[in-house]
């Protein structure tokens, strides 16, 4: 009972918060959204058992990414962007489309729930998440780890570059 | 236990949200935080696979996700500043110099 | 019903730990702002606060009555209603991260498995308490300081989280109270085994806390007081509670990783198990030391006041030392354990405030400079040293005390040729520096 309480509690709370992301017109307060989104998909995290993923999710996506969002958001902040009009030509298009494209990945969800048939669930346990996580890391997928850590030196001197004043 | 259609759904509505974020707002840094709320959708849809089939693959994959996702924002971030110096906006509409 | 009772039954001991914990920590924090104050007259050679209740003790209540009645300002065109989300922020992942950490092996509201990850990340959650404090105040140098203040606290956290993975390295585990058992396992504080890695947690942890010499941010005489100019009242003494909150959360964090929790020195040691009696005798001590200067005191209100405080360590003493004479109910292990971890993280803060008394402070640039060209070089080299010293110990058969000895050497060569061959610059920069 617990358990349903706390997803049905974590999934609203989501699902709310990104609809006032996409919809605010204060650019920081879609950012404080954003954040609250990202707390609420972390705590989906905690219940589906994934505690090291939570864990990740709060020091890297919310305490590394949105302090970075929002320390360019004050770089950049136009009070006159206030009073613009926030949504493009063709938005009702655009939202359009997206519900469409909405609608088929749900047909496709319903019609391939019985057609697919995924391999024996091994079913263990996930626990203890961390040392499972970590052997898998390091031991099956250490190569993609490795390509991971080159990607983020690549974007680290890419972002520097970018962002430098002109000498 | 939570049927692994819940998750699946709230993916789903997580991802469409975002898109509609993406293709409808002028102001690039909320498109930024759109496809933001897209890649934790996808997330979102890993790990309740990983909970369901029993292997940690869905977690590790879900943690390239996020890394990935830290690199884009910084690079796109890195851009946006670059743009903003030369042309003072930061709406999609007037990014417009390769256009006729 | 009953079955509600069933399903909240064992919820309700850390629930009262989580009521206890929130109700004494704004008079703790207050109580250390008064210790601070008075160690502070110490250093400078004067009294401190005297006149509010005998020796100042009431002041921290006083300032507190005072904050609550001041006007609440809200600076024009301001944010509202993030204005006001600010402090709540930063206050909140203070105490969050409270809630994780054991202050005894018997107190200790969730002992995660994910225990230290869980306390680094709502740490970095405290930022945003600045950040948007900062902007939310509409003020050019309020936006400076918040900016200045959440680089500075960005740039040390990772140094911070660095020297934490390397005593993690030793404990093998995540979980706090787990990390404080391994220690009494192997009989010695991780600080004796990864020294390299304290210190940098020490200074690291200075300058998360934005404490002087690293305290630019929120200097009175720099950028009028950075993100805090706008707030005055309680919205004021809510950051302030944060600040001291922070100050508890790293002093225990550092408590529970290299100075052995709740152990006493030398936990396994038989012979030196006299130690056990250290606490009463302390309190003994104190409890004489303050009927000794009870009679030179110039008002009778002081000397009361000095033989009441010899009463209350006298009782503490004799409630420490009657474990050890076999009193029932009183378990050694609870009392023993919540006195050492509360001196330690006591003697912790107290390096705080000593060295915030003794260096002037760092500029930003210096600051910067600190943690990026040495602080995070010197703790990254510091994980792989030792994770290179337990490959030595496991695979290879060294003695571990051998293998550590020599890789603590090592990271002290890089470090001092990091210190020695890093440009300095004697005055502050006037064109960006490249």
């Amino acid at each position: 009972m617990l358990d349903k309480v706390v997803f049905y509690f974590f999934a609203g709370l989501a699902v709310l918060s990104a609809i006032l992301v996409v919809t605010r017109r204060n650019v920081v307060h879609s950012a404080i959204f954003l954040i609250t989104a990202l707390l609420a998909t972390a705590g989906i995290f905690l219940q589906l058992h994934a505690e090291f993923l939570f864990a990740v999710q709060i020091i890297l996506y919310v305490g590394g990414i949105m302090v970075l969002f929002i320390f360019v958001i004050m770089l950049v902040n136009l009070d006159v962007a206030l009073h613009q009009v926030q949504f493009n030509r063709q938005a009702w298009l655009g939202v359009l489309l997206a519900l469409v494209l909405g609608v088929q990945l749900a047909v496709g969800f319903l019609v391939g729930r019985t057609g697919v048939t995924f391999a024996k669930p091994s079913g263990g346990p996930l626990e203890p998440n961390t040392e499972l996580v970590g052997r898998a890391l390091f031991q099956n997928y250490m190569l993609p780890f490795e390509i991971a850590s080159i990607l983020l030196l690549v974007a680290m001197i890419g972002a520097v570059v970018m962002a430098k004043k002109k000498v | 236990m939570i049927p692994t259609s819940h998750y699946l759904a709230l993916s789903l509505l997580l991802f469409t949200i975002g898109v509609i974020g993406v293709v409808t707002r002028r102001n690039v840094i909320i498109i930024l935080m759109s496809i933001e709320l897209i890649l934790n959708a996808v997330n979102i849809n890993l790990i309740a696979f990983s909970r369901m089939l029993g292997s940690v693959d869905g977690q590790i994959f879900a943690l390239f996700v996020i890394t990935d996702a830290a690199a884009e924002a910084a690079v796109g971030l890195g851009i946006i500043i670059a743009f903003f110096r030369n042309r003072e906006t930061v709406l999609a509409d007037e990014m417009d110099i390769l256009k006729w | 019903m009953r079955e509600l009772i069933e399903f909240f039954r064992p919820h309700l001991l850390p629930l009262l730990y989580a009521l206890v914990i929130v109700a004494v920590l704004p008079l703790i924090a207050g109580y250390v702002v008064l210790v601070e104050r008075k160690v502070m007259a110490d250093m400078q050679a004067r009294l401190g606060p005297m006149r509010v209740g005998p020796h100042g003790l009431l002041q921290p209540i006083a300032d507190a009555v005072k904050l609550l009645l001041k006007e609440d300002i809200i600076p024009e065109n301001a944010d509202v209603w993030i204005f006001w989300l600010a402090p709540l922020l930063s206050v909140t992942a203070g105490m969050l991260a409270l809630s994780a950490l054991p202050f005894g092996p018997a107190f200790q509201i969730a002992d995660l498995n994910i225990g230290l990850l869980f306390v680094v990340g709502i740490g970095s959650m405290g930022i945003f308490g600045i950040v948007l404090g900062g902007w939310a105040s509409n003020s050019h140098y309020s936006l400076l300081g918040a900016l200045r203040s959440s680089a500075q606290l960005v740039s040390y956290e990772t140094a911070a989280g660095m020297a934490l993975v390397s005593a993690l390295l030793l404990a093998g585990t995540l979980s706090m109270a787990t990390i404080v058992r391994v220690q009494e396992q192997k009989g010695v504080w991780f600080v004796f085994v990864a020294p390299i890695a304290f210190f940098t947690y020490l200074v690291a942890s200075i300058a998360e806390t934005n404490r002087a010499p690293f305290d630019l941010p929120e200097a009175e005489s720099e950028l009028v007081a950075g993100y805090m100019t706008e707030y005055s009242g309680f919205r004021w003494a809510l950051y302030f509670l944060a600040e001291y909150t922070n100050m508890i959360v790293v002093g225990s964090i550092a408590t529970v990783m290299f100075l052995g929790g709740w152990l006493r020195p030398f936990p396994n040691v038989r012979a030196l198990d006299f130690f056990d009696y250290v606490p009463a005798v302390l309190m003994l001590g104190i409890a004489g030391y303050c009927l000794w200067r009870a009679p030179k005191q110039p008002v009778t209100v002081q000397k009361l006041f000095l033989v009441a405080v010899a009463g209350l360590c006298a009782l503490l003493a004799a409630i420490l030392g009657a474990p050890l004479f076999g009193v029932p109910y009183l378990s050694k292990a609870a009392l023993h354990g919540g006195f050492w971890f509360l001196l330690k993280v006591f003697l912790y803060i107290y390096v705080f405030m000593w060295l915030r008394f003794t260096f002037p402070r760092y500029r930003f640039d210096q600051l910067m400079r600190l943690g990026w060209h040495f602080l995070i070089p010197v703790s990254i080299v510091n994980v792989v040293a030792i994770g290179v010293a337990l490959v030595l110990h496991r695979q290879f058969g060294w003695a571990s005390w051998l293998a550590l000895l020599v890789t603590t050497v090592g990271t002290l060569a890089v470090a001092g040729y990091l210190a020695a061959t890093d440009e300095r610059h004697e005055t502050a920069m006037v064109g960006g520096d490249a």
